[in-house]
Parts: structure tokens; sequence; C-alpha cells
């Protein structure tokens, strides 16, 4: 899929639910299907800073695509780290680069978050994209 | 009361009717009554309050302490009036030894810069204790830098009490100044500050006490203490954010330079010198918050209509009830289990992130803090990354703390 239909299809599966409550759930669900970042990545270089909660991520570069790991010790973050990973990871970091990310604001996650907590969720979109355009710098170069 | 030490019988509040005096508490989030457990970071304001300085902007609004006319006479005897109601209501000696600043941190900033350029050399130090919020951490350590002083910290046991034979220990000749937190903001520890008091004036070392946290449950009586300094804010207090209290004995206060230059503070000035105020108003320089001046004097007039005795009978009842209620709660871990304790309740449930669990109960529309508070040198002491904190105020009820723990049981549940 690419990222606009990964993103179309989580604004799909929100509509689902009318009470906030149950989107926490699900949220809280997508935690425990977050592909996890192997202990040795879990370094002070790959922690993500403007989080309450601790966020690593590791990215992996193969056959042109790149593929997330990460988590949290806060289940709800590792619920939303699930979502961005879902969205993002197996694309081209130019695709990465490139993308407009519409789902956070759609399912109005924005609005229901706490402030520290949706600035963590954005400090996180951001690490993903520097990635994906250190990658891209990378492959233009070879 | 005003500050009096003798201890009255107890008048029973009348909590629902207090509670219509607070306009916030009748709003509702996400659909739901708020119930407001966030107190140690701010109380909520009385209606009494919000008029008092609604009414200086619509009637009197100038500038105090230079004006001659009619509108800057009423506001200066005004904002006076609130001095006066501090002093009686921390039972100062003098009314020129309460300082207005912005609020605690401005305080204990004030002092640790006045006092150090006055008194700290290399080789002297400072001691703090464990449980410090970081605003009485961080000024301490900007003072010892500068004057090559060194910070001593008074260590704490796995309740959240200070180790009093340690503090002993670490009272030498090099000693200067103690600043303590009389009650925690994290760990709701209340501190034997008259006994630290007592043993720093034996051998000459002044004491601040941090009342950031005491102010609003427990009557504080300057005197009665004997403290060198005493540092509170009004928004603590039921009053408004950017007004504090500094009060400094006289003696110390006469023998520290000024904080900073400006309006108010100065007798007169010339390019070759310039002489300083007498106090108070030499440690006020600029305009002050006016209107939030005479908010605090509101509040002080609400608190002692209630009287603080009172609100602490009901707020030491309310406490035990929640502490009781929310050990029913599977795994929930206390952190500070002090003997004597006050207001703050912190606690982590299971394995349940502390942000996950204050995120959950905000949507059922109960406020609480999460996170270090200030204080990560405590969460360090734990080993935790942080906890939930319940912070109660009179005007909570038993009805809210029982909707805290069912809200925290459906959290746990959903994280688990």
């Amino acid at each position: 899929m690419t990222i606009k239909e990964q993103q179309d299809q989580i604004v799909e599966d929100f509509e689902l639910f009318d009470d906030w409550m149950d989107k926490y759930e699900y949220i809280i669900q997508l935690g425990k299907e977050l592909p996890l970042i192997d202990e040795k990545f879990k370094t002070d270089e790959n922690l993500i800073k403007g989080c309450q909660s601790k966020v690593w991520l590791h990215a992996d570069f193969k056959d042109g695509k790149l593929h997330f790991t990460a988590n949290s010790d806060a289940l709800i973050t590792k619920g939303l780290v699930s979502m961005v990973i879902q969205v993002l990871s197996g694309q081209t970091p130019k695709d990465i680069a490139d993308a407009n990310i519409y789902f956070i604001d759609e399912i109005g996650l924005q609005s229901h978050l706490s402030p520290t907590r949706s600035n963590g969720l954005l400090s996180m979109l951001k690490q993903i994209k520097l990635y994906a355009v250190a990658y891209q710098a990378k492959s233009l170069q070879q | 009361m005003s500050g009096n030490s003798t201890i009255s019988t107890a008048r029973k509040l009348d909590i629902e009717r207090l509670r219509s005096e607070f306009p916030i508490l009748q709003t509702t989030v996400y659909g739901k009554p708020l119930v407001y457990l966030d107190n140690a970071a701010t109380t909520q304001k009385p209606a009494s309050v919000i008029k008092v300085m609604n009414d200086y902007y619509t009637e009197y609004n100038s500038n105090i302490h230079r004006g001659v006319h009619y509108l800057s006479q009423k506001a200066t005897a005004e904002y006076e009036i609130v001095r006066k109601k501090v002093q009686n209501f921390i039972n100062a000696k003098h009314l020129h030894e309460v300082i207005f600043t912005r609020g605690t941190t401005e305080s204990i900033n004030l002092v640790a810069s006045c006092f150090g350029r006055k008194f700290l050399k290399e080789g002297d130090s400072v001691m703090i204790t464990a449980m410090e919020h970081h605003s009485n951490i961080v000024p301490w350590q900007m003072a010892c830098e500068e004057h090559g002083a060194k910070l001593k910290v008074i260590p704490i046991n796995d309740k959240g009490e200070l180790l009093m034979d340690e503090f002993e220990q670490l009272l030498d000749e090099t000693v200067k100044l103690i600043s303590v937190t009389y009650v925690s903001n994290t760990l709701g520890t209340v501190n034997p500050v008259k006994k630290i008091i007592e043993a720093a004036h034996k051998q000459g070392v002044a004491v601040l006490v941090d009342a950031a946290q005491a102010i609003q449950h427990i009557p504080v009586d300057v005197q009665e203490l004997d403290a060198d300094f005493v540092a509170f804010s009004g928004h603590k207090m039921y009053g408004p954010t950017g007004v504090g209290i500094l009060y400094g004995k006289e003696e110390w206060l006469n023998q520290m330079p000024p904080y900073q230059g400006g309006g108010d503070m100065i007798k007169t000035v010339t390019f070759e010198k310039t002489t300083y105020n007498d106090l108070p108003l030499k440690f006020e320089a600029g305009t002050p918050s006016i209107a939030e001046g005479m908010g605090l004097g509101a509040a002080i007039d609400y608190m002692e209509h209630l009287g603080v005795h009172n609100i602490a009978e009901a707020e030491g009842q309310l406490f035990s009830y929640a502490i009781d209620a929310l050990q029913e709660i599977d795994e929930i871990r206390f952190i500070g289990e002090a003997t004597e304790r006050a207001a703050s309740i912190s606690f982590l449930v299971g394995k349940a992130h502390p942000f996950d669990v204050g995120e959950i109960l905000d949507k059922y529309g109960i406020a609480v803090r999460t996170g270090h508070h200030c204080t990560e040198p405590i969460m360090n002491f734990f080993g935790i990354p942080g906890t939930v904190r319940a912070s109660l105020s009179f005007y909570n009820t038993t009805e809210e703390i029982d909707k805290l723990v069912t809200a925290v049981k459906k959290a746990v549940t959903m994280l688990s």
C-alpha cells in the first residue's frame, strides 16, 4: 500500500469508534503490533526528544526501502508510534520525505492528545523524515 | 487566625456551598464534571478573588507609589493594605519584612542572589534536601558556582523522609544557609522545619523555608518557626499567578544588597551614585503585579474567613479517605509514605506509565499531574520515570476521590 492508502485505512478504522475511550483502546491495541526495536538499538542516539515518555526509533535500509522498528515505555505512545510506522515503514526514502501526513488531523488525534504527547508525535515524524532525507542523499551519491 | 499558633477547635466547612464560590468548579470537560486534583500545581480561584482584580482594572487602575492623583493614591493604599494582610497572615514582626515578588521561584532566586553576593565565599556551603523542587535547587547551584561554594544535600529514606542524623552530620561550619521545603510537592512529606531551624540557629546558620506547598494547607507562623526567610506563591493559595511573597528577617534583608535595579528601589539617582530605598521597596524594583497583589489580598481574606485550621482539618480527613480508597487498587505503589504528609499523593500502578494513566484520567474529566513534577532527583532516587500525582484542596469531595479510584482502575484495565 502507498503512504496515502495506509493513512486512509487508519482514518477508516477510526471511524468505527464513536467514543474516545474506544479509540484509546484501539491505539493501545495497535501498540502491541509495533515492530519492536532490537534491544541493542535502544541507545541514547536512537532516543527521540520531546516526549514525556521515551521513544526509541531505528531505521533499516533494505532493497531501496526504509524499515522502522521502535519501542516506548508508555503504551499510548507505543500505539501512536505503531500507527506512524504502519504508514511510513517499507516505503522509499523519497516517498517518505515527500509524504503529506494528514491522518493524525483527520482522526482528530491532535485535539485529543495532550500537547506534550502531540509534540512528541511531531518530533517522531520529524525524525523519520530526517532519516528519509539522509538515505535519499546517500542513495543519490551511490 | 492570623498565623496565631493556638489550636482552635476546627469548624466543619460546608464544602458544597464553598464549591459554588469557585466558578471553574462548575464547568465540565469532555462533557464530564471537572474533577480538579492538580491543586499542588495551582489552586482554583474563588469569585471574590476574581472580582477584586476586575474591580481594580475597572475602578482604580493606576501606578502605585508615585502618583499624586486620586487613583494612584487609592491603588497604593489598597496595595499596601495587602502587605499588611500578609504580615498578619504569617505573623511577621515588621511590615517591611514582607517583600512582594512574582512568586516562590523569584523569592528563592532573590535570596540566592543577594544573600550569596553578601555572605557566600569560596569554601562555604549551602544545604538543601533531596526532595526539593528544581526552583529550590538550581538558584543555589548558580549561587554556589558563582561564589565557589559547595551544595550539600540532606538525603531521604524510602518513605520520603529526611534523614535527620545525616543532616546533623552535614551541618558543619562551612554551611551558611539551609534552604528546605516545608511540604514536598511530589511526596507530600511535611518536613520538621522547626527542628532544622533550631539546629541551624545554634550555629548561626540562616534558614529559608520554601512554603509554596504549605501556606495553603497549614498555618505558617514565621515568628514561631523563627525562619529567616519564607517564600510562597499567591496562585497556590487561591490567589492569582504573578505574585508571591518573600518574608525575610529585617536583620538579613538590611544587610543584603538589592536584587534588581530600577524604579521604586531607589532613594536618589545620579550618574555618579545611587542610594537605595529602605525595606521593603529596596527589593521591589519596577512596577509590580498590582491587580495580582489585590487578588492575593482577597485570597488571604478568603482563607482567613474559612480559617486555616479548618482548611487543614478538612484536607486531613480527605487525605486519609483518599489514601484508604486508593489502597483498594491492585498493584498500587505510593511514592512517598512519610508519617507526616499533606495534600499531595504520588503513585504508580503496576507497570502502567504515569503519562498513559494521566491521559486516560483526563478523558474522564479528572485533572491530575503526571511526570517528574520538577523534582527529577526524587525520580532518580526511586528509579522511576515519573508519578501520577493527585493533589487535594479543601474543596475536593469524597465523591471526587471515588471517581478517581474508578477511573484509575479503568485505566489500569485498558493499559494491561
